[in-house]
Order: structure tokens, then sequence, then C-alpha cells
């Protein structure tokens, strides 16, 4: 019986990606697995410990009525619970469904929809239980992702900004995309932690952290459409991604749809 | 009066060669993502030859000139301030060992930077960032030591960019001082540089750089070139500004800023007199080491204004009046010294093009009718 705090990662509607951030760790890993004890975490070994856990991470949304019933046994057994990624966050890719009819694509997909239990929206886990820190991003940041394991390890606040992309533009002195080029791009109204990546590779922000704290899309949209250019279909398809069901990102969507 | 000497274009390398044989390291603008930005620099070759920008409200452009001009843009989006206030720096780093908290690192010395095209609002900034960071009784050592190593070279401006407004604010474009050497860039027949000294040290490089005294028509030429650059199209009136901001704390206008201001900070990190920062402590998964980090903050950041119970500063309209207020007005009282010097860089790097010199003219109406 090991007195590390017990680790376990849970698996909702998702990818993997996320939780895979966690293996792709690499130079860390061993670290990792020095300090907790991987109790629950399939990605990784079949072996089973049971709970409670000292912290859990939760990846994906509750799309299925046994994916909601699951996930409050999963509170039920976590002192911490930290959801990872956008789909645990904000619903994901997959919320696209709750601007639309579910049942529709059931019958469109399955020859019988009738074995089908699925719910008319993918929410986030915050819908349903309560959440000790939820971390953006799809997929997550491997950095952050240690910084918040740190974090709860040592008792202390996860040093994770809730600012904008420019932020970290900026710092890198990587050149704005869309004043030197007019590229369209989420930045000042996404959250920051991906280090700007995709700014850095000479495209626009695609928002994939979610809303910033703080964020003004109707300016932004306005700006896109009048002085880039952006017709008003691209625009709602901009805001309505991976974070579509994020409350600013919906609004802003849903205004160009 | 300084004496006037001049530089051959194809000879410029001659300057780089000087200032590596005294071990500085050259940093200056070169051409990168469709911008002028600064960065490290071996040489004339690296600089933007033949180059320019043109800029408006939240737009930039590289243009190519059909000339070989290597100074003729005006400002981009980098300031010197990230050499002397860099965005990320490590503070310490410490390590737990026998139940004790040791330090294991030491301060290392900032490089010997020269700073190459520095304008004349750029060094009206550096003049700015000094009283900040040095003039108080709790100095900023990296910063005094880097800008006390530092070799300044200066070029007065013989373009603006309609997003300019050093005239109006008495920051530019001609260099008059506060720098080792100022430099005016003519092209035409001759492609030349006209050098003045500024400093002993800049004299002591003139020296050995073995230059002939400029002719009268060059001085003129440069003295023309300079002040067809003071005409521009933008201004803002220094005069009554502190009294206007004090006044201006309740206006409607900031609401209406707020409608179109997207609280992302770029205006104050482009800003080359913006100085704040957060400090940051973080541990490791093992909590044997922690470190301490100094970053580049804004006042328009989440947390900036983080009291007990929450921030004080919520609504965006109250960050910017925060911005604005305090670049224009009380930074006269804190540092007897307005934070602007008219570079305009919060004009075009703003992603929605809000334009100070556009938004002040609106508060003083306010407050008037």
């Amino acid at each position: 019986m090991s007195d590390k705090p017990k680790l376990a990662v849970w698996k909702f509607a998702s990818c993997d990606g996320c939780q895979l951030s966690l293996l792709d760790c690499e130079d860390e890993l061993l670290t990792v697995a020095g300090e907790v004890e991987l109790a629950m975490f399939l990605e990784a070994s079949s072996a089973r410990v049971e709970g409670p856990y000292d912290l859990s991470l939760v990846e994906g949304s509750i799309t299925t009525p046994h994916d909601a019933e699951r996930i409050r046994a999963v509170r039920e057994q976590s002192r911490a619970l930290v959801t990872i990624g956008a789909c645990a966050t904000a619903g994901g890719i997959q919320a696209l469904r709750n601007f639309q009819d579910v049942e529709e694509f059931t019958r469109a997909v399955y020859a019988h929809p009738e074995y089908i239990r699925t719910l008319a929206r993918s929410t986030p886990i915050a819908d349903h239980v309560k959440v000790d820190f939820e971390l953006r991003g799809c997929p997550i940041d491997k950095g952050q992702l240690l910084e918040v394991l740190s974090a709860f390890l040592h008792r202390r606040k996860p040093r994770i900004p809730t600012f904008s992309v420019c932020v970290e533009c900026k710092r890198r002195g990587i050149v704005c995309v869309t004043v030197a080029r007019g590229e369209p791009c989420l930045g000042p109204v996404t959250h920051a932690g991906c280090g700007a990546i995709c700014p850095a590779f000479d495209r626009g922000c695609y928002g994939c952290f979610g809303p910033a704290a703080s964020t003004n899309t109707p300016s932004l949209a306005d700006h896109w459409k009048k002085h880039l250019g952006v017709p008003d279909d691209e625009l709602g398809r901009a805001f309505l991604s991976f974070n579509a069901w994020a409350p600013d990102f919906r609004a802003e969507g849903e205004r160009h749809g | 009066m300084t004496a006037t000497s001049v530089l051959a274009a194809e000879h410029l390398d001659r300057l780089f060669q000087a200032l590596a044989r005294r071990e500085y390291t050259c940093v200056g603008p070169t051409v990168r993502d469709g911008a002028i930005v600064y960065d490290r620099i071996e040489g004339a070759a690296d600089l933007p030859r033949g180059f320019t920008d043109t800029q408006a409200p939240g737009e930039y452009r590289l243009e190519r000139r059909d000339d070989d001009a290597c100074f003729a843009y005006v400002v981009g989006p980098h300031s010197w301030k990230k050499y002397l206030f860099p965005p990320e720096r490590r503070l310490w780093r410490l390590r737990r060992s026998d139940g004790s908290i040791e330090r294991v690192d030491a301060d290392e010395p900032p490089p010997r930077y020269a700073f190459i095209g520095v304008r004349a609002c750029e060094i009206a900034a550096l003049l700015i960032q000094d009283r900040v960071f040095t003039g108080g009784p709790h100095s900023d050592t990296y910063y005094g030591r880097a800008r006390e190593d530092a070799f300044v070279v200066a070029v007065s401006c013989t373009e603006s960019a309609p997003t300019c407004f050093c005239s109006s604010m008495g920051t530019g474009p001609a260099v008059t001082g506060d720098c080792d050497l100022a430099l005016t860039e003519l092209v035409g027949e001759q492609h030349v540089f006209l050098v003045e000294a500024h400093s002993p040290a800049g004299r002591e490089l003139v020296d050995e750089l073995d230059l002939q005294p400029a002719a009268t028509e060059q001085e003129h030429a440069a003295r023309a070139a300079v002040g067809a650059a003071a005409q521009q199209e933008r201004a803002l009136d220094p005069e009554g500004l502190p009294e206007l901001m004090g006044k201006s704390l309740e206006s409607p206008r900031w609401d209406e800023i707020a409608e179109r201001c997207l609280a992302c900070a770029n205006c104050t990190l482009v800003c080359p007199t913006c100085f704040c920062s957060d400090v940051e402590d973080i541990s490791d998964l093992t909590g044997e080491h922690a470190e301490r980090w100094r970053r580049w903050d804004s006042c328009f950041n989440p947390g900036f204004s983080y009291l007990h119970g929450g921030d004080v500063r919520r609504a965006t309209a109250a960050k910017y009046r925060q911005w604005l207020t305090h670049k224009l007005g009380t930074w006269v009282e804190q540092f007897d010294t307005s934070g602007c010097v008219g570079c305009g860089r919060c004009i075009t790097w703003c992603p929605v093009g809000i334009d100070i010199t556009a938004e002040v003219p609106k508060l003083a109406k306010g407050e008037a009718s």
C-alpha cells in the first residue's frame, strides 16, 4: 500500500488526446510516477486500484445518460477533481450536436437507432458535478498539466493565467498575424495556455483554449467583417468549433449562424 | 556644436566591425514574419535594406521601396524595452537540501548591447523607463546595468507613418542627443549616412572610422528630409492632458471605447514605456526546486488589480480608463513626464484599431458639453 497521493484519470466523450498529454510528458513521466500512485489510468495500465482518489483528472464531456451517472460516482470517490481539455470544460467539438437535432443524426447513421441512448446535448463536466479546477485546451498543454499536478501535490494555486493569447504572442515577440497580414485570429478573445502555437507558425489562433477571462467577441467579429472581409458564415464557424458551447463563443457564433 | 561626418552606405559594415571589436552584441531592425522587428544583427546585410512599412489603425504592411534605404521605415511591433526589461526573466532558483533552502544560481550580467537604429521617440521612451526603473530609491539592477552598458546608435526619421505623432509630443523626429551616435540616412545620387557623435564613446568610435566631414549641402538635405518627416497627420496636444484625464474620470466615453476594446493587452505590451510586470513563484513536482520569474503584465489582464476578494477593475471601461489616465495623466505626477512618446504603436497594433489621438479629443469634447 503506497502512501503517495492516488491519481486517477477518467475518460468520457473524448478523443483521448488530453490524457495522452500525460503519457507525452516523457522526461517528466518518471518523476510523476515517483510522486503519485497511478491508481487508475487505463491508457497506461489495465491495473485498477480502488478509490477513493486524491486527484481525478477527467477528460471528455457528458453525452449519455450512463455517463451522467458515472461522473457522479467519480466525483464521490475524488478528493479533488480537475477537468482537462475542451470536451470536459466546454462540451468539446461534439457539442456541435447541441445546435442540431440528435435524433435525426441517429436515424441517419444507425440501422437500429432505437439501441442508441444519447443525450440531446454534449455538456461540460461542471454542468454535472463540482469541479475544483478546469484546464483548457484541445488538446491541453503538457507543461500546464504538470503545473496543475505540481500545484495540487503541494497544495498551492495552479499558475494558469486566464489572459488572452495576445499576451503570449507579445512576450514571445511574435508579429501579430492580424495586424501585419490581415489574417483573422481569435487570439484577442482566447484563453492563453498554448504558448501562441498557431501565430508562431504564421496562422491565426482558432480558439482551442476557449474564451479568455475577458472577451469582447462582438467587437472582434465586427472588425473581421468590416476590415478583414470575413463573411458571416465563416465568422459563425470560427466561433463554433472546439469550444462551441462555451457561453461567450456560443453567443457570438449564434449571432452569425 | 557637434561636427557631422559622412559614412558611405557601402562602408556601413565598418560601424558594425568597430562595435564588434568593442564586444558589443548588436541588436537592431531586420525583416521577419512580414514586419521589421528588433533582433540580433551581425552587419549591414541584416538591415531592412529596400523595405519600408505602411501603417494605419490596426494595420501594418511591409512594403518594398525602389531604393536601398536601410532605415526608411518607422517603428515596428518591437521596442528596445525587450532587451532592458525582458518579457520573461528568471530572478532566482532555489533548492531544498538537508532541511534548508539554498539559492543555486548567480546573477548573470546582461549582454553588452549596441542598439542600432533607435528613433527619437524611442530615445524619449528610454529616458522615461530610466526614471521608472532606476529613478527611485529601489533601482532595477538588471535594467540599470544593461542600460549603462548599452551603446545607442540612433537614427533620425526621414519618413513618418500616418500613425506617428512625435512632432506634437515634442519627442521627434530629429535625434538631438541622449545617444552615442546619431545617423541621418540620405538616399539619392549618393547613399550616405551623416554621423554625429553625442558621447565620448561615440566620438572615439567616429575617430576610429576616419570619416570625412559632411558637406553643407548634405547637412541641408538631411535637415530637409527630417523636416519632411515632422509633417504628421496625427497629433496629440500634451498641454493640459493630466488635467483633462483628471476631469474625465466619469466620462461616458470610457463605455463607448469599451464597446470596441478587446482588453487583449496589445497596446500596453507594444508600448515602449509601459513597465508592468508580474512575479510568479513556481515549484516542481518533487517540491525540491522552486523558481521566481518576472513576466510582462498589463493593466488589461485579469488579476492585475486583484485585491482581497477579487479584481478592483473588472469592466473593460475601467481598465482602459486606468491605462489612458495613467499614461497621459498621473504618469506626470509619478515620474514628472508624460508616459506617451507619440510612436503610434498602440494605434497600429490594436487588433481593432483604437486610436488614442482620436479618443483624447472626444474626452475633451465630452468635458466641454
